[in-house]
């Protein structure tokens, strides 16, 4: 219901929204709960386990009942807080967790079932049969876990990940907040001021009260006003910082556009890591609920909350309002409701001391003993010494006391300090470096006290930046925090902790019995705090009670470990950028252009974009077009851009001894002008990569890397140069981009570059020289992946294009053309020549037959490694080539024909296949015990996964022209 | 989690690559025994307390650096150059 000329809503500004399919009407500054109590609509959800009815219980983050999915024409959210979603015209939301309607849930069975539902009942009832576990069991369980639920598709929303720094960071914008965020800010330290709802204030928003003389509304806009007028001032509305991480690193989730229609890049959420070597905590406190019978009927709430509505929203949750607190300060519910004319209908205070001058009935040393209404309260009980008074009410206020939201303080292994006087945990000092809780979250409960604790801590920290400021701290209420501890109530029926869980006292008292007597044990065992809000109403009161039940104290029995995130965070903000291409660079070749003119279906290879094939017209599969493009290199001449190949130009009087000590080979011996194949091992004695290095003159190399391990490479270089030999005279950069290099392959490849040499260059095998092509510096080298005689042409990057397609239309009148990375696949392994897919990590020189190129004469990276037992020899599994009839496929693993497949005979396996137009059939490279001594033999492939059982004959690797005549040509 | 490179300031982490523990920077020399190849590549340490370890600035200077911090506390006390440190 709501009050006239209460709340902070702009009444000139109504929006409609939709729950469960029913059209409501609320106003801007509304959020869903606001809305929907100020439309009277008391039951929101159902409870996880039992299905209880639920209501409202909170006006902030913690709520455990009132949870919603909000549904969005391309995502559908679970599990949010109305208490937390802001409404705005069209928003549509559904209650979650039911079965049927909500107010007649089919699952509410489970209600009745409950004494056979008690704590450990999965763990006790899902034992056996052994048989059930999988079948049964598991689709039973998972059918009923959880609480909302998605859509099923992609979440097509935007989402963002940002980062900021500042001198200063503020947690939280109530009295202790904003007075910190103001010393900082006048001392013009660069401050952010991260809070978590849609308007600064905290409690001021809440609670009717003076600061400096003026109405705490009045105080409020003016510093509110000063802040956002300060330019090293950044305030950051619904923005919940949810981790404190190492070395003044903050997590914060800020609702970018949750509150709004969705439109186009508008992003629904953002991910930020906030940077701030100082920090203050004003999270405040929350209040805390008590256990007695029947407390989660919708209708009884936290009495802040109650405040909050009143307050903040101009909404009373009830018409008949009882109150049942063990504090001075949560007796301003009753008042407040008083003075709005709400009716209230009695206060029951549990401390038999306190005081009586509200003008309502008024129950000192009372407690409440159950509560009777099926889908909203009705009515109370009352125990007063012996007497038990029936009270009739439709919404009771219940407080608790409070506990500090201490929960950063915690995420760096921080354990909080039990302090009795308050009956409650305050943060330990220094548990998160340059971070300080102020207020009422480090157990200052008075506005007084939030103001002094914040304005001392921002001093500190600009003392610290070197600023000095004098900000006077206004006068503000300063009333003692005087309570007596009530944590549960004896009586009949169950008395709930943990509304969002389901887990009542009797839950926690069980598992003590059964001797989970560890807070961490009971927590795991009840799954009492393993909710949505993590515990944040039930957590204390829980061990409290465990406490008892176990006869400890509270300190001794400690708190659970509170970890980030405080609030949930989605895990498409935090991953935003992630999904799909995402903020991936793309990196595209110079040609680029001209093979998707030419319709070549573009491959990813690492964060470059390959063609695969060119087709022809009349080309139906792929494979036509990679045999005709094979067949073409093998007759004529194909053009094939190969610039993504690492490329790294090494410079110095010691880069040949450089390039001796990364190679297992000697490069130092290398005459200017030519090229020689490298293999780079780890130091470890494995494989690493392999490439030509060319020596373009005396102390200048070229060395190349395949594209899958460049950056490796470039990494592994650095490293060895760093750590083992920086003083030798040698520097080295990455040029792949800088130059855009094609392979021309086949027997009129020759020809082909010599049509655009001014001086035909008449290479050696394995030769590089420099040449001019159209009038442009270039470089050619005589190298080949193909088994055909070969060139690689190479011209800085902005000729590439051009020449690319220069190449490819000459290419064309000799008979050839371009080819894609399946020819070039194809053509590699049938010349036996190794790509990744080979050289995967496990594999040594000696596996690959290349143990003579470990040079004995030097000492190089991996050397002393590979010569360990175990990393050569006849156990090992060699590379060999594998010729079939029948399609084969890599993955596939080997045996011997006759024997038993299983891993126990497992012989090797297979890393790499093609059909080959060349030799017309089914050739595969892959490791097999021994190999190198096998050839000739017959051996099984057998492929489970794509029901693959083929005998092959094992061959020499190289395929085709084993002589290297060819090449040689 | 941040980190000082001596180049470029005070970084967050994920500009940097992490490799393993300084040990890496005492290579064995040729002809060592294989005893010592194996503690060299294999036997690591796993300190309650300081620890130094390598990282690769790869998103910035190219730098390999050498980080002394604090298994426990997560306090970093000193990142140095690992091409101009002091053996």
């Amino acid at each position: 219901m709501r009050i006239d000329g209460k709340g902070l809503i702009d009444r000139t500004k109504p929006v409609r929204f939709r729950f469960d399919g029913r059209d409501f009407a609320g106003y801007k500054g509304d959020t869903l709960a606001s809305a929907l109590l100020a439309n009277d609509v008391r039951l929101v959800g159902r409870s996880f386990k039992y299905h209880r009815p639920r209501g409202v219980l909170t006006a902030g983050s913690e709520e455990p009942n009132a949870l919603v999915e909000v549904i969005g024409a391309t995502n559908q959210t679970p599990n949010v807080r109305a208490t937390v979603q802001e409404v705005f015209e069209g928003l549509d939301c559904r209650s979650q967790n039911r079965l049927g309607s909500l107010k007649y849930d089919l699952l509410a069975v489970n209600d009745y079932l409950s004494p056979f539902l008690s704590a450990g009942f999965y763990y006790k009832t899902f034992m056996w049969p052994r048989a059930f576990w999988e079948g049964i069991y598991e689709p039973i369980i998972r059918r009923a876990a959880g609480l909302g639920s998605l859509s099923g598709k992609h979440d097509e929303g935007t989402y963002e990940k940002a980062f900021a720094f500042c001198d200063v960071l503020v947690i939280g914008s109530g009295p202790a907040g904003l007075m910190a965020a103001l010393t900082a800010g006048r001392a013009g330290a660069d401050v952010i001021l991260a809070e978590e709802s849609h308007a600064l204030g905290g409690r001021l928003l809440s609670d009717a009260q003076t600061i400096g003389g003026m109405a705490a509304g009045d105080w409020l806009a003016q510093v509110a006003a000063e802040l956002q007028a300060l330019p090293n001032v950044r305030i950051m509305l619904r923005t919940a910082v949810t981790g404190a991480y190492d070395h003044g690193t903050y997590g914060a989730l800020e609702r970018v556009g949750l509150h709004k229609p969705a439109r186009p890049n508008l992003p629904r959420e953002c991910f930020w890591r906030i940077v701030a070597p100082h920090a203050v905590l004003a999270s405040g406190a929350l209040e805390r609920p008590v256990a007695f019978p029947d407390n989660d009927r919708p209708g009884i709430m936290m009495a802040a909350a109650v405040r909050t509505y009143l307050n903040r929203y101009g909404v009373v949750p009830g018409k008949r309002v009882t109150l049942f607190a063990n504090t001075d300060a949560a007796r301003a519910t009753a008042r407040d409701l008083m003075a709005a004319g709400v009716q209230v209908a009695a206060i029951i205070d549990p401390r038999p001391d306190a005081f009586s001058v509200e003008d309502c009935p008024v129950h000192v040393g009372a407690e409440v003993v159950g509560t009777r209404g099926r889908l909203g309260l009705s009515g109370i009980q009352v125990r007063k010494g012996s007497e038990i008074i029936e009270i009739e009410t439709d919404c009771l206020a219940m407080s608790g006391g409070w506990n500090p939201t201490l929960h950063l303080t915690c995420h760096m292994n921080g354990r909080p300090r039990w302090d009795e006087d308050l009956a409650a945990f305050v943060p330990m000092e220094g548990a998160v470096p340059g971070l300080v809780a102020v207020g009422a979250a480090n157990g200052s409960m008075s506005t007084h006290g939030a103001l002094v604790t914040g304005h001392a801590a921002a001093l500190r920290m600009a003392e610290a930046l070197g600023r000095t400021v004098s900000v006077p701290v206004p006068e503000a209420e300063d009333a003692p925090y005087r309570l007596k501890a009530v944590w549960a109530v004896e009586g009949k029926g169950r008395a709930w902790l943990d509304f969002a869980n389901d887990v009542t006292t009797k839950d926690v008292k069980l598992a003590a019995q059964e001797g989970y007597r560890s807070v961490e044990h009971m927590k795991r065992y009840t799954t009492q705090g393993m909710a949505p809000d993590q515990g944040k109403n039930s957590n204390v009161a829980a061990l409290a009670v465990l406490a008892e039940a176990t006869g400890r104290g509270i300190a001794e029995t400690g708190v659970t470990t509170f970890r980030p995130p405080y609030t949930p965070v989605s895990i498409a903000a935090m991953g935003a950028g992630g999904r799909a291409e995402g903020f991936a660079p793309q990196r595209f070749l110079t040609s680029d252009q001209a093979s998707r003119d030419r319709h070549a279906p573009m491959i990813e290879a690492g964060l470059w974009y390959r063609p695969s094939y060119f087709p022809k017209p009349g080309e139906a599969t792929w494979r036509e077009a990679c045999d005709r493009e094979v067949n073409m290199v093998r007759q004529a001449v194909g053009v094939a851009d190969v610039s993504t190949l690492g490329k790294i130009d090494i410079q110095g009087k010691d880069a040949g001894r450089f390039l001796d000590f990364l190679y297992t080979n000697t490069f130092s011996t290398l005459p200017v002008g030519r090229v020689r194949y490298g293999l780079m091992l780890r130091e470890d004695g494995l494989v690493m990569d392999d490439g030509t290095s060319a020596r373009l003159g005396e102390d200048h190399y070229l060395m190349t890397t395949t594209t899958a391990a460049a950056g490796l490479v470039m990494r592994h270089l650095d490293f060895v140069h760093q750590a083992f030999c920086a003083d030798w005279q040698v520097r080295f950069i990455s040029v792949t981009e800088a130059w855009a290099q094609f392979a021309v392959a086949g027997p009129k490849a020759r020809a082909l570059v010599n049509s655009f040499l001014e001086v035909p260059v008449d290479l050696p095998f394995m030769g590089v020289a420099p040449v001019r092509i159209g009038g442009v510096d270039g470089r050619l080298f005589r190298i080949s992946f193909s088994g055909e005689e070969g060139y690689e042409l190479a011209v800085p990057t902005r000729y590439g294009e051009a020449l690319f397609r220069d190449l490819v239309a000459r290419a064309e009148t000799m008979g050839g053309g371009p080819y894609g990375m399946e020819a070039l696949n194809v053509l590699r392994i049938e010349k036996g020549f190794l790509t990744h897919a080979e050289i995967h990590g496990r594999i040594t020189a000696h596996d690959l037959g290349m143990e003579k190129m470990v040079s004995a004469k030097k000492d190089c990276i991996g050397k002393a490694a590979a010569t360990r037992p175990g990393m050569w020899g006849p156990e090992r599994e060699q590379l060999v080539g594998l010729k079939a009839q029948a399609a084969i496929s890599a993955g596939a693993h080997l045996f011997v024909p006759g024997q038993e497949v299983h891993r126990e005979t497992d012989q090797g396996y297979v890393t790499s296949v093609c059909w080959s137009p060349t030799v017309g059939a089914w050739l595969g490279l892959g490791f097999l015990k021994d190999g190198r001594s096998r050839i000739g033999e017959r051996i099984r492939l057998v492929d489970h996964l794509r029901g693959l059982d083929v005998i092959c004959e094992v061959v020499n690797p190289v395929f085709h022209d084993p002589e290297g005549e060819k090449l040689r040509a | 989690m941040r980190l000082t490179c001596p180049l470029c300031g005070e970084r967050d982490r994920r500009e940097f690559y992490y490799y393993g523990a300084e040990d890496y920077l005492r290579r064995p020399g040729e002809g060592a025994p294989l005893a010592d190849w194996d503690d060299y590549l294999h036997l690591r340490d796993n300190p309650a307390g300081v620890t130094k370890d390598l990282w690769y600035h790869e998103a910035g200077c190219a730098q390999w650096l050498l980080v002394t911090r604090n298994t426990v506390t997560h306090e970093i006390s000193g990142v140095e150059l690992v091409a101009g440190r002091k053996e």
